[in-house]
């Protein structure tokens, strides 16, 4: 075993170890904290992959902003803070069915593989060659996405100062 | 470093188990250098703020000027009780020091001490250091959210607060060096200081830099988190012992860190005249924290709302601006 496939190892257990926890974890607190190692993990299987600044953003936007915010939100609501969260509802049964069927097709897809489908790796600086097509070829979904963020973020404001204006 | 693997390929180990080795050894010397600069530098800080309140500070411990008050100091908490609060959060308690450390130490990768002096030239060089310091926050609020005590959750919600709105002018601040030299890798951008440091050039990104270094570090004039006298202790009240002196001891390692990534990017990093580079290196680091530590004593904490102006009301338009006056020069010496 190389050095590479032991840390595949280690950060898949990693992610689907904390994922577990993000489900089944009785306290929301907890449940916000193994969301941060999940996604750590995913960032190291990203690194793993030559997809560095992948793993930078995802570290950067899930851990540092969603994560916290996430974090902020269940600190302030200290009423679901407390823990003692029921994990289960009445969908449990149609849930499992769903599980159980995405994680055959999953498995199956997987184990045919996909010989074809994998582009190999030309560019030796992936980061250079993401922001070159990001502002060339897919410079309109890149515009559409930011239009998108621009009206959520506008939207955020408003919401907030209509409730200020109240008090 | 290939020497290295040459000589423990001789001596018949697989080259998993040399890899292995190789990354112990340079996590340990990293660890050490780590350990012995932040006593060095709680020494040093306390030398400088009794100079400036005309005091002389600790002058006992080690004979010359009190030098081993560090150690003295250290090996005190170490051997402390370890307590955690009857209504903590056992495990995420004990996990909080351990996120917040590593977050520093894993910053320490992409610092380039001297030429090819660098653990790993990442092509993702500054992006690394700036997505790997947000853990720290988490590891903050998981510490004053475990301690289940007031003034630690009010310390961890504002200095998350403070993190978060001082990331968006330090990343735009570097933004303008990255555009410059066409690389995030540290030692490309050190490199292209040849001739000229880019604190020229990029004045005004570096004075954004380092004060929105300075509000990351959480200390004053933008230490609310930790203020004193209405908070305790910020978000480490409850801490005592030896992950208290974890959490010194990453607070004082961020600062290397904040300070080791201004040298290397706006102050030409190892270039330098006569001395070696590691050492020039060095130099330029620990001045940049000595002037930090010059602003903490000198300036008066600014409260809350004022913090937030700055942050966004002043630093963020200045740093867009910045970021639009290079791109604008770049394009017009290319065309």
């Amino acid at each position: 075993m190389t050095v590479t496939e032991g840390v595949f190892f280690v950060m898949a257990a990693c992610t689907v170890g904390a994922s577990l926890l993000v489900v089944l974890a009785r306290n929301l607190v907890h449940c916000a904290i193994a969301l941060v190692f999940a996604f750590f993990g995913v960032a190291g299987l990203f690194v793993l992959l030559d997809a560095e600044f992948l793993a930078a953003a995802q570290v950067l936007l899930y851990v540092g902003g969603i994560t916290i915010l996430l974090l902020f939100a269940i600190m302030l609501t200290s009423r679901i803070s407390a823990g003692g969260l029921k994990i289960m509802n009445e969908q449990v049964g149609i849930a499992g069915v769903v599980v159980f069927a995405i994680v055959g097709l999953l498995a199956y897809a997987n184990l045919r593989g996909f010989p074809d489908a994998v582009a190999p790796l030309t560019a030796p600086d992936n980061t250079a060659s993401l922001g070159k097509l990001l502002l060339t070829t897919y410079v309109l979904p890149f515009e559409v996405v930011s239009l998108l963020l621009l009206a959520a973020m506008v939207g955020a404001i408003v919401l907030a100062r209509r409730d200020r204006e109240k008090d | 470093m290939e020497n290295v693997y040459d000589i423990l390929s001789e001596w018949g180990l697989p080259l998993t188990v040399s890899q292995l080795i190789v990354m112990l050894a340079v996590a340990t010397a990293i660890l050490i250098f780590t350990a012995v600069s932040v006593m060095f530098m709680v020494w040093w800080e306390r030398k400088i703020s009794a100079h400036i309140q005309v005091r002389f500070g600790p002058m006992r411990v080690g004979g010359w000027h009190g030098w081993a008050q560090s150690i003295a100091d250290g090996l005190k908490l170490l051997l402390k009780e370890d307590i955690i609060p009857a209504g903590a959060d056992r495990l995420v308690f004990a996990l909080a020091p351990m996120v917040v450390f590593a977050a520093s130490l894993a910053a320490f990768v992409i610092i380039p001490f001297g030429p090819g002096l660098i653990a790993g030239d990442l092509n993702i060089g500054v992006l690394f250091y700036i997505s790997i310091s947000s853990l720290t926050v988490v590891g903050i609020i998981m510490a004053g959210w475990s301690s289940n005590n007031k003034y630690s959750v009010l310390g961890a919600i504002r200095s998350a607060a403070q993190a978060v709105s001082y990331e968006v002018p330090l990343v735009l601040s570097v933004i303008g060096v990255i555009m410059t030299v066409g690389s995030m890798s540290m030692t490309r951008i050190v490199e292209a200081q040849e001739g000229m440091w880019f604190v020229v050039p990029q004045l005004l990104g570096f004075l954004i830099y380092l004060t929105a270094a300075i509000a990351e570090c959480n200390r004053t004039p933008f230490d609310i988190p930790e203020a004193e006298s209405e908070l305790v202790a910020g978000f480490h009240v409850e801490y005592s012992g030896m992950r208290f002196a974890i959490f010194f001891l990453a607070e004082y390692a961020n600062m290397f860190v904040v300070s080791a990534i201004a040298t290397t990017l706006f102050l030409g990093g190892w270039h330098g005249p006569l001395l070696p580079g590691w050492l020039w290196f060095l130099l330029k680091t620990y001045f940049i924290i000595f002037v930090m530590m010059w602003l903490r004593w000198t300036l008066a904490r600014l409260r809350v709302d004022q913090l937030m102006n700055l942050g966004w009301k002043f630093l963020l338009p200045l740093a867009l601006l910045n970021m639009g006056v290079t791109g604008l020069i770049l394009v017009l010496k290319d065309s």
